[in-house]
């Protein structure tokens, strides 16, 4: 793949993957699973793994994975995007599969990543807290050596799937450290003695939010204790191009049926797409939505080849992923007019879809404050 | 037939070059004799000054020129749509009297299709050609014709057929601007320069041979025009470069460079020079302000992402498929550059805004941005136009009904030129 470009494989890789969730996830499915506690089908899931190899699609080989890139997993976050899958899938790759793969010994990588690749392991990363902060000066929550046993103490919240994981990543410090110091990643068993898991309530039903209380809950150091910043910020930046590239699956969606429903709505004798207001908010959005697509693409390709102009790039991404994927709900919404407002009309599923990812790791400003403080990267790299 | 291979083609342009470039020569026998060779427009068909050879080998032709800097023949203004409309639509005696000329860079062409009536509805025209004793005789006025003041032939759209329906009644000329039914006078820009002008017609003569195609075909052929203004676009800006080398040809092709680039010398500022807002920012401080850094930040998002989008539109088409809806967005995303980058620098001047000339910022490069930056939203079609192109062949929503195309030109009501 290049920055610009998918391959033949890709394409190939997409629409297979395109038929499935519009089998697996059309919007009465997401309307059934957005009511329930679990939030996913864990069928569906078995099939995800086993038929079409998604839980392994970016783990190594060596451990159970295919070895595909952060490319291959940009596309498949795409189309869930698109079908608005209710799935802890971005939970489980994006999030602790990345954080593993970054922070994790060899020793610890091949006891934890093979459950993922097949599936059988629902992971999620929990670092964020109650202050709500998405950077490493915003954990609390601290760990403690107890003989040759860590133990963890302090609460996460905003914690993504975090009510049904089998395996928690934390992220928690080392007692009297701040900021990057002393930080250092943990696994937890969901069901491990001390943890209190409680589900909130999520104002996007089709992604689950849960808070995590950690009372001396023993754990397991994940890399080196107290050296987990860098690992920590890799992993948000790879997550930050890997949820834009997500939201602009389903921003695309939305604006296809605004398209649709401007073709079909007839007002004063004629179909409302005939009007110029309409054409040109519709034209805009197609605007917004492929400058967004380019950027989440680009960094997608930055991602997978580890491009040193990372930090700016993820944080482009995700700043205009933020602003295309509620600015084309919103035009949606007003684009089908009163029923655009009501509970059975499926488009406030995507709007509030676009507003919890707008907001998660971090919002517009927040990344156009990375981008900046970054910017450097990008002119000293060389574009190709 | 099957097109040679690149390397066969590389080849034979390196050996050619080889024996016949020679920048002792003068600018327009150079011309000439690349022209007669075919290597300088090798997509052109053989018959005419080409050599028959795909699109996709020209850039190959061209890096050979450009690694020796050999000068090529002439390229930029309206001659290359010029050629390639009569390539497509001309009579061969068309093609016999101008290509060549149009290849040495001899005769400066422009388009007369604008009106001061008919701007954005380019077939709304009402230039008038009426046959009088076998010749056609034109009335009228054009606008925004670059580089009508130095051209000697007019790529012309005029109304024919008064009681045809508005797209039937036009045809295509080609007009001798050097004759005296025809008057060219400069048009003043908000921002001080005049690149275009303003075309009156007093009884001015074609001949009728120099009629292009059919009768009633007019508008027809303007789309070639049109289409290859479109294609043609970008290539423009990045043909401004001669060697600094010593020899006739390049002196010739750097004086020419002079004053076929002069109507364009405000372009870059036009766009809204993005390029100067960092390295601005950093030298007042202003990056450190929440506000102004928020708002660079915004203008870097949009600038780097069209850009992105550019490429991904051209890499989909050097991969050799459809065109997606990307292709088509360029032009409007500009238009929110251009936007943009003139607030941030208007916001990075402060006071200093006020002022133009050597008494502004950068020696007046940054007015000359903020009384540009209007205009890229207007030439080469409006971004109104652009969103009903947008939404009515990418998105293929309905077209809006209209009561211009029912009934003959004559009862459609257009404005009054005065």
């Amino acid at each position: 793949m290049s920055r610009f470009a998918f391959s033949d494989e890709q394409d190939a890789f997409r629409e297979v993957l395109r038929r499935f969730l519009e089998e697996v996830s059309p919007p009465s499915e997401v309307r059934r699973l957005m009511e329930e506690e679990a939030g996913y089908d864990p069928a569906v899931w078995r099939r995800m793994a086993e038929e079409l190899g998604l839980t392994s699609v970016h783990i190594p080989e060596e451990y159970g994975g295919q070895g595909f890139s952060l490319g291959e997993l940009a596309v498949v976050l795409e189309e869930m995007g698109r079908a608005l899958l209710c799935s802890p899938f971005f939970a489980t790759a994006a999030l602790a599969t990345t954080a593993i793969l970054n922070a994790g010994t060899e020793q610890e990588k091949r006891e934890l990543l093979p459950g993922i690749a097949t599936g059988e392991t629902i992971a999620t990363l929990a670092f964020t807290e109650e202050n709500g902060r998405w950077d490493a000066a915003g954990v609390e929550t601290v760990a403690r050596q107890d003989g040759n046993v860590w133990r963890l103490e302090g609460t996460k919240s905003f914690v993504l799937d975090g009510g049904i994981a089998d395996l928690l990543v934390v992220l928690a410090r080392l007692e009297g450290t701040d900021g990057e110091n002393g930080l250092g990643f943990f696994t937890v068993a969901g069901e491990a003695e001390g943890v209190a898991r409680t589900g909130l309530q999520a104002m996007d039903p089709t992604r689950k939010l849960a808070r995590i209380a950690f009372a001396g809950a023993e754990a397991q150091p994940l890399g080196e204790v107290g050296q987990a910043a860098a690992a920590f910020a890799r992993t948000l930046r790879q997550a930050a191009a890997l949820l834009a590239n997500e939201m602009v699956g389903g921003a695309e969606k939305l604006r296809e049926s605004a398209v649709d429903y401007a073709n079909l709505r007839v007002q004063f004798g004629r179909q409302i797409g005939s009007f110029q207001s309409m054409k040109h908010r519709l034209a805009d959005m197609l605007l917004e939505v492929e400058l967004a697509k380019s950027a989440a693409y680009y960094a997608a390709a930055a991602a997978a080849e580890d491009d040193a102009a990372l930090p700016a790039v993820a944080a482009l991404a995700k700043a205009s992923a933020s602003e295309a994927y509620l600015q084309t709900a919103i035009t949606t919404i007003q684009i089908h007019g009163g029923i655009g407002f009501t509970w059975d009309n499926d488009t406030h599923l995507w709007f509030k879809r676009a507003k919890s990812s707008e907001v998660f790791l971090g919002d517009g400003a927040h990344h156009r404050e990375a981008m900046m403080a970054n910017w450097h990267l990008m002119e000293a790299g060389d574009e190709t | 037939m099957s097109a040679p291979s690149e390397e066969t083609v590389r080849a034979e342009v390196r050996a050619w070059l080889e024996a016949n470039w020679d920048p002792s020569l003068s600018l327009v026998e150079w011309r000439g004799i690349l022209a007669d060779s075919g290597w300088g427009v090798p997509h052109w068909p053989e018959d005419w000054y080409g050599r028959g050879l795909p699109q996709a080998l020209v850039p190959a032709v061209e890096e050979e020129f450009q690694r020796i800097d050999a000068v090529g023949v002439a390229k930029v203004g309206i001659r290359m749509l010029a050629a390639a409309t009569l390539l497509e639509h001309g009579s061969d005696m068309h093609k016999e009297k101008f290509l060549r000329r149009i290849l040495t860079g001899e005769d400066t062409w422009c388009q007369l299709f604008s009106e001061p009536g008919s701007g954005s509805d380019l077939a709304g025209a009402a230039t008038r050609a009426d046959l009088k004793d076998d010749k056609w005789i034109i009335n009228g006025q054009k606008v925004w014709t670059t580089s009508a003041h130095h051209a000697q032939y007019g790529l012309l759209l005029a109304r024919t057929d008064w009681d045809a329906v508005k797209h039937q009644g036009l045809s295509y000329f080609v007009l001798d601007i050097e004759q005296p039914g025809v008057e060219v006078h400069p048009l003043r820009q908000m921002n001080g320069h005049a690149s275009f002008n303003q075309v009156f017609f007093t009884d001015a003569v074609i001949e009728p041979e120099f009629q292009v195609g059919e009768l009633g075909e007019g508008w027809k052929i303007a789309t070639t025009t049109l289409m290859h203004e479109r294609r043609g676009a970008d290539a423009l800006r990045s043909w401004a470069q001669v060697s600094q080398a010593e020899g006739r040809c390049y002196e010739d092709a750097r004086a020419e460079v002079v004053t076929v680039m002069e109507p364009y010398k405000w372009y870059p500022q036009r766009a809204g020079r993005v390029d100067l807002v960092l390295e601005r920012a950093r030298e007042s401080g202003a990056i450190d302000d929440a506000v102004t850094r928020d708002e660079i930040a915004k203008l870097m998002i949009m600038a780097k992402s069209a850009e992105w989008t550019a490429r991904r539109a051209r890499a989909a088409q050097l991969q050799g498929r459809p065109q997606g809806p990307e292709g088509s967005l360029g032009k409007l995303a500009s238009s929110h550059v251009a936007r943009a980058a003139a607030r941030v620098h208007t916001s990075l001047s402060g006071a200093d805004a006020m002022l133009t000339g050597s008494d502004g910022e950068r020696d007046g490069v940054i007015a000359e941005i903020l009384v540009s930056a209007p205009a890229t939203s207007i030439a080469g079609g409006t971004d109104e136009i652009q969103r009903n192109i947008i939404s009515e062949r990418v998105l293929r929503l309905p077209k809006e009904p209209r009561t211009d195309t029912d009934r003959p030109f004559r009862d459609v009501p257009r404005n009054t030129v005065s």
